[in-house]
Order: C-alpha cells, then sequence, then structure tokens
C-alpha cells in the first residue's frame, strides 16, 4: 500500500496551525479568562477588580434559584431529547417506508428546520399567549388553564415543547439518511427470518442505527443545554420573573442584565465543568454499546 | 451651462464645508416605536434650533441593553457621548466615578445656567448625597391609576382613593363582569413607590443615597408585606389579575376592557390614547389609610440622559447645550404631550397648564400632581446596585406568593436575604 509522507517533519504541524489558531483564539484564551475572572468582583465600567477568592461560587450555588435551574435544566433536557428523538425516529421510519409521494413529506418534515431559534420562541409567544393563543383555547377544552409566564411549570412545557418541535426536523434528516443506508439485503433477510415489523425493527433496525442514534444524543443534549438559549430569551420575553430558566441563560442575566461579571463567570465554569464531565461519560459507558459497521 | 454647474459646485462645497464646521454628537437610547419618533422629532427640533451642533439618536435596544452596550462601548473607549439609563441601572453608572460628568456640572462648565426650578420629585431621584443633578431626567413618569369609566359607572363605583376602598368597592366590579383591577411592574408600583406613597424607609444610608458600602434593604417590614398578604387574598377571590412579570401582559386585559382599573405609568397615556377603544381617565395611586392617614410623593420611573466622560471639550459643550435645550419649556411640553412623560421643570408644567392641556386631557395631569403631593423623608427615590438583579428577585419572589409557592413571610425573607447579598457584592465592587 502506498504510503503518503511529508518532506518536512514541520509540515504537518504547519497544517495544523490554522485549527489550532481557532481553538486557541476562540475557545482556550475565552475559557481561560472566564476561570480567572471567576475568582474576581469586576466593577462594570472601568473594570477594576476585587479578588475574592471561591466567593462567587458559592455566591452562585447558595441562591435560592441555582438548584432549581439546575433541576429545570435537567428536566429540560432529558424531555426535549428523548421526545425530539423519539418523534424523529417515528416519523422517520414512516416516511422511509412511504413508496409513493416521499419527497414532499421528507420537504414538509424538514421545513422547520429552517426556523431561527428566535423566531420559533416568537412563534411558541403567540401560540402560547394567555390572552389570545390558540394552544392555550385548545387546553382549555380539557380543563387545563394554561398560564405561561404566570405558572412555573406551564410556561416549563410551553418552553419544552417549542423547544422539541424546532430540533425534530434535524433528528428526522439524520433517521431517514441512516435508515436509507441499512442494505436492502439485510432487511430482507430479516423478513424471512422475522414476519413481526416490530420485531424486526427493535432487533435488526434499531441496533444498526445505534451510531446515528448515539451521534444524535449528543447532540441534543447540547442543543438542549446551549442552544434553546434564543428560545428561553424570547418567550421570558427579557423579565425572568417566577418562570424556569436553564443554567446557560442565568449566566446570561447575571453577567449581560445584571452585569455581575465574577458570578456570571463563575457559574459558566461550573458549566463548562460539567459538560466536560458528561462528555466523558458519554464516550467512556455509552459509546462502548455502540456498534460501528 | 458650465457656470451653473460651476456655481452649484461650489454651493455645494460651501455646504458640505458648513456641515463639516457642525460638532457632531450621539445620544445612545432605549426607546422603541412612536417614543423613538419623538425622541427623534427632540433631535430634530434641537438641531434646528441652532447651527453649531448635531445630534443623532441611536437606539439601542431596550433599557438593560442599551446600558450593557454603554459600558461594553466605555470599556473600548468608544462611549457615545450621551447615553440613556433607567432608573435600576442609575446605581451602576453614577457609582462608576468617573464615567459621568455630572449634568449640574456639564451645563456650568459649558457656561450656561442651570436651571433652578426643576420639579422636586424628578430631580432629586439621579442627583447625588448632596442634590447635584448627576443624570438629566428625560422619561420621567410615576405610577398612577387608569380606569375604564364604562367599568366602574356599571358596577356603581367611584374610583378608589385608598386600598380600603378599593376593598370595598372590588365586589361590585367582579359582580359587574369584570376582573376589577390589575398592574403591570411590581417591583416599582407595589415596592419602590409604596415605599414612598406610605412614607417608609426602603434602604438604610439613606435609601442608598450615602454609598454602596454598608446598603442593606429595609424591606422585610409590616406594612408591604400586609400589602402583598392582601393582593393575594385578592388575587384568590377573583378581585385581582396577575398575569405574570410582562407589562405588557398585564396592560393588554385593561386594554381590551376585561380589567376595569390597570396601575401602570404616566406614560403609558399617550400609548392608551391609541390603543383603548373605550373611555378611559387616570387618579392617583391608592394607599393604605391604616398605615399613613395623607398619601406622600411617589417619586420617579422611566430613564435619564447621562453625559460620558472623556469627550473633547467642544463635544461637551455640544451636550451641554442639548440638555439646555431639552429643559426648556417648549421642548418639555411637546414631549409630555407627545408621550405623556412628566414635565420636568415648573415652567414647563405652567405652561402646558397655560396652553389648556390638562383641560382637554385631565388625566394628563395625574401624574405631575401626584410627584409634587407633599413629600417626607423616604419619597426622595433610591440608589441601588445591581438593582436589576434585585427587582428580578423580587419579581421572582411575589410571583410564588401568587402562585402559592411560598407565604409571604418566606418570600420578603428570600426576597431581604438575597437582595442584601447581592448589595454587599456590589459595594466590593466599588471599593476595588
Amino acid at each position: 500500500m502506498h504510503k503518503a509522507q511529508f518532506q518536512s517533519p514541520l509540515y504537518p504541524y504547519l497544517l495544523l496551525l490554522p485549527q489550532m489558531a481557532i481553538v486557541a483564539i476562540f475557545f482556550l484564551w475565552p475559557s481561560a479568562e472566564a476561570v480567572r475572572s471567576s475568582f474576581f468582583l469586576q466593577d462594570p465600567f472601568f473594570g477594576n477588580e476585587t479578588f475574592v477568592g471561591i466567593d462567587n461560587y458559592t455566591d452562585a450555588v447558595t441562591r435560592s434559584d441555582y438548584g432549581r435551574a439546575a433541576w429545570f435544566t435537567f428536566l429540560f433536557t432529558v424531555v426535549v431529547t428523548f421526545f425530539s428523538l423519539g418523534i424523529a425516529l417515528l416519523l422517520a421510519v414512516a416516511a422511509d417506508n412511504v413508496l409513493r409521494g416521499q419527497g414532499p413529506y421528507k420537504t414538509l418534515l424538514m421545513w422547520v428546520y429552517a426556523i431561527a431559534p428566535p423566531v420559533a420562541g416568537l412563534i411558541g409567544i403567540m401560540l402560547f399567549d394567555q390572552h389570545i393563543g390558540p394552544i392555550v383555547d385548545f387546553f382549555a377544552l380539557f380543563g387545563w388553564d394554561m398560564r405561561v409566564g404566570v405558572d412555573y411549570w406551564d410556561s416549563g412545557i410551553a418552553m419544552m415543547i417549542v423547544a422539541t418541535w424546532k430540533q425534530i426536523p434535524v433528528n428526522f434528516i439524520f433517521f431517514l439518511s441512516g435508515l436509507q443506508s441499512i442494505p436492502k439485503g439485510v432487511r430482507e433477510a430479516a423478513s424471512i427470518d422475522n414476519p413481526s415489523a416490530s420485531g424486526r425493527f427493535w432487533t435488526i433496525i434499531f441496533p444498526l442505527l445505534a451510531p446515528t442514534s448515539f451521534f444524535l444524543m449528543i447532540i441534543n443534549i447540547t442543543y438542549a443545554f446551549f442552544e434553546t438559549f434564543g428560545i428561553v430569551d424570547v418567550m421570558l420575553k427579557g423579565e425572568p420573573g417566577n418562570n424556569p430558566v436553564t443554567l446557560v441563560y442565568k449566566v446570561f442575566l447575571d453577567g449581560f442584565r445584571g452585569n455581575d461579571l465574577g458570578g456570571s463567570s463563575a457559574q459558566s465554569v461550573i458549566l463548562m465543568v460539567f459538560v466536560l464531565a458528561l462528555t466523558i461519560v458519554q464516550f467512556r459507558l455509552i459509546e462502548r454499546r455502540v456498534h460501528y459497521t | 451651462m458650465w457656470k451653473t454647474l460651476l456655481a452649484a459646485g461650489a454651493l455645494a462645497l460651501t455646504t458640505a464645508a458648513a456641515q463639516a464646521e457642525k460638532i457632531e454628537i450621539e445620544l445612545w437610547h432605549a426607546m422603541g416605536g412612536a417614543l423613538g419618533e419623538a425622541t427623534n422629532a427632540v433631535a430634530e427640533q434641537f438641531n434646528a434650533s441652532q447651527d453649531k451642533y448635531n445630534l443623532t439618536p441611536v437606539y439601542k435596544g431596550n433599557y438593560e441593553e442599551t446600558l450593557t452596550a454603554t459600558i461594553a462601548a466605555f470599556r473600548a473607549g468608544e462611549q457615545p457621548n450621551i447615553v440613556q439609563v433607567f432608573d435600576a441601572g442609575a446605581a451602576t453608572i453614577i457609582g462608576a466615578e468617573g464615567a459621568v460628568i455630572p449634568a449640574q456640572d456639564l451645563i456650568e462648565n459649558a457656561g450656561l445656567e442651570f436651571r433652578t426650578d426643576y420639579i422636586p420629585g424628578v430631580a432629586n431621584f439621579y442627583a447625588d448625597e448632596n442634590g447635584k443633578m448627576v443624570g438629566m431626567p428625560f422619561n420621567s413618569s410615576t405610577p398612577i391609576l387608569y380606569y375604564n369609566v364604562e367599568a366602574l359607572e356599571k358596577a356603581g363605583v367611584e374610583p378608589p382613593r385608598t386600598w380600603e376602598e378599593f376593598q370595598e368597592i372590588a365586589p361590585a366590579l367582579k359582580e359587574a363582569g369584570y376582573v376589577p383591577m390589575a398592574q403591570s411592574h411590581l417591583p416599582w408600583i407595589f415596592t419602590e413607590n409604596f415605599m414612598s406613597r406610605h412614607n417608609l424607609q426602603f434602604a438604610t444610608n439613606a435609601n442608598g443615597y450615602e454609598g454602596a458600602e454598608g446598603t442593606r434593604l429595609l424591606i422585610n417590614v409590616e406594612p408591604i408585606k400586609a400589602h402583598f398578604a392582601a393582593v393575594k387574598e385578592w388575587i384568590d377571590a377573583g378581585l385581582f389579575g396577575y398575569y405574570g412579570t410582562g407589562w405588557g401582559d398585564n396592560q393588554a386585559p385593561f386594554e381590551n376592557g376585561e380589567v376595569a382599573m390597570w396601575l401602570g405609568s404616566s406614560g403609558s397615556f399617550g400609548g392608551l390614547k391609541q390603543s383603548a377603544g373605550f373611555e378611559f381617565s387616570a387618579t392617583y395611586l391608592p394607599y393604605w389609610e391604616a398605615v399613613t392617614e395623607e398619601p406622600y410623593n411617589t417619586f420617579i420611573g422611566g430613564a435619564a440622559l447621562f453625559a460620558m466622560s472623556g469627550q473633547p471639550e467642544e463635544e461637551n459643550e455640544a451636550a451641554a447645550a442639548f440638555f439646555q435645550f431639552l429643559s426648556s419649556p417648549e421642548p418639555q411640553v411637546f414631549w409630555h404631550k407627545e408621550t405623556g412623560y412628566v414635565p420636568i421643570t415648573a415652567t414647563a408644567y405652567e405652561l402646558a397648564k397655560a396652553e389648556g392641556h390638562y383641560d382637554q386631557e385631565p388625566a394628563a395631569e395625574v401624574g405631575i400632581s401626584q410627584l409634587q403631593q407633599p413629600g417626607g423623608d423616604w419619597t426622595k427615590g433610591y440608589r441601588m446596585g445591581f438593582y436589576v438583579q434585585i427587582r428580578d428577585v423580587m419579581n421572582r419572589e411575589y410571583g410564588r406568593i401568587f402562585s402559592g409557592e411560598a407565604t409571604v413571610d418566606e418570600a420578603f425573607d428570600i426576597i431581604e436575604e438575597e437582595g442584601n447579598r447581592l448589595l454587599e457584592r456590589f459595594a466590593q465592587t466599588q471599593s476595588g
């Protein structure tokens, strides 16, 4: 087998340099700055700093709303990831089985993908408005007096629904292409062995989809954690009040609304550590069970 | 042909030169929609009133966004000449010693005469502890009670003067098919101005004016706790509507005739005129007779204009000229009529009166006369840092009271504890 060799041992590093520079400027440097400023209190206008040790950390986690925000973020992430993956898989399997007119189905299901998170939030506000929202009217038929913006969990559920809805198309695209990459021969062989469609799905198709599912799970957890920011922001209309906030949104609230840069940095460092841990867990524990073909 | 072209060219050159000579200054503001148009109109009037300076207003988003943008710009040395900062952000910008030139100094340094007829309820809020004006009050408003005339007639009741009266008339309004009352800003109307209306001390260090060090909230007290306990009872009995923290969410049910009375800003007047399809009027913010026999003045909310430091002398003079223009009677009356924000000088108020504005619109006078009611020791305003977050804590805890998640005692303990922690942290940022 022919092996490509670089002329000089330094050459590969030179080629790596642009990527490394991007990582250093856009990730390492801001992270280091966040860690550093998390130990200081800063006056917003002049940036004069007072060293406060770990005060910012203890202050952040002992506030009465921190535990509540953490719990909500956890639930929000689990619910959004589970439902956006589940519904997308269901739709992908259904679309994969359609023989005629598959194109329009696929296009319609992917449509929502083009909507930016803040716009999704805006649509959410209109649908869930406590005075004129059609979804609120619909729930009222079942005797549920949904009050988004007033009731903690009603607002939370509305956010979860909008965030899930927004994410389904991405998952759908990946699942569908995953399904279409499963060889026909495998399916045909399976249908001879097992006449039950659902049995075939869980024993053959689903395991073959595992790499896609694993990748999507990581993408969705990150989405629910970080990228739902726009949806949360628009749905809260900038006034959190007694509504649920995600931890990422809280970093923004304290840092950019409240001008408390030290406290906000401490919270983002906590998040950074958490995401690092989560990534390690995902790759160590879950990826071992995934079989790549 | 050539001659005309040459002449045109020469003309263009001279006008360009004339324009280049003008000193350009920038104003960053948070006035969207109709208010933004009125702000632009005031800037145009200023530019037309003289030929030395040219002011450009720039919309920077809401109050918080404008403040954040200003801070970022200041740290990069790119700050505008003038910036609009809201009541809750006042401590942040005034506390940053040297970031702003006090309005009074700015005007006097430019050799102009500082006016002496500012309405006290307006001027004190953005002044320092010695009473020197730091921020030039711009859009000043105060909480008042709006009512739907037809709704009150239908129920056969008069607008309430006190909360005791409200308790008496509310069932009749409910009977007539209305939610009797709603409000749009719990920290501003039911906390800060509640304290002022009853002349109750809000924070130590003279409500925070004497410095950030050691300032503590004095909010965990019986009168205001009793008020929130009463509001919770009214909500449970269907006598009061709470529609969340959003301003508009609470104003909307009044505009569509669901709610009979609404506590909003005197600055809401202009907008209500356009949006409410019914006859409405306004009266003073109610008070508890059990707490005080006579009510005290409320103070202003809204925002003020601050002149940023670090600008060339001639631009500071331009900013001073604008402040002087802005506080003169005609622009004040224009602004007052256009938006409903109160005039900031007695002369402007007299002029609006003389023009018969209040004969046509009696409701437009409520805010300004409420600001001129007798004052007490604790009716000047407050000055507290990280106050945006303190307001967020209040909104959260009040929401928990109303939803039944927390008792009044629990909620006020948390507001006091977390509010004081924020004040302490703010004091630390100032000492560094």
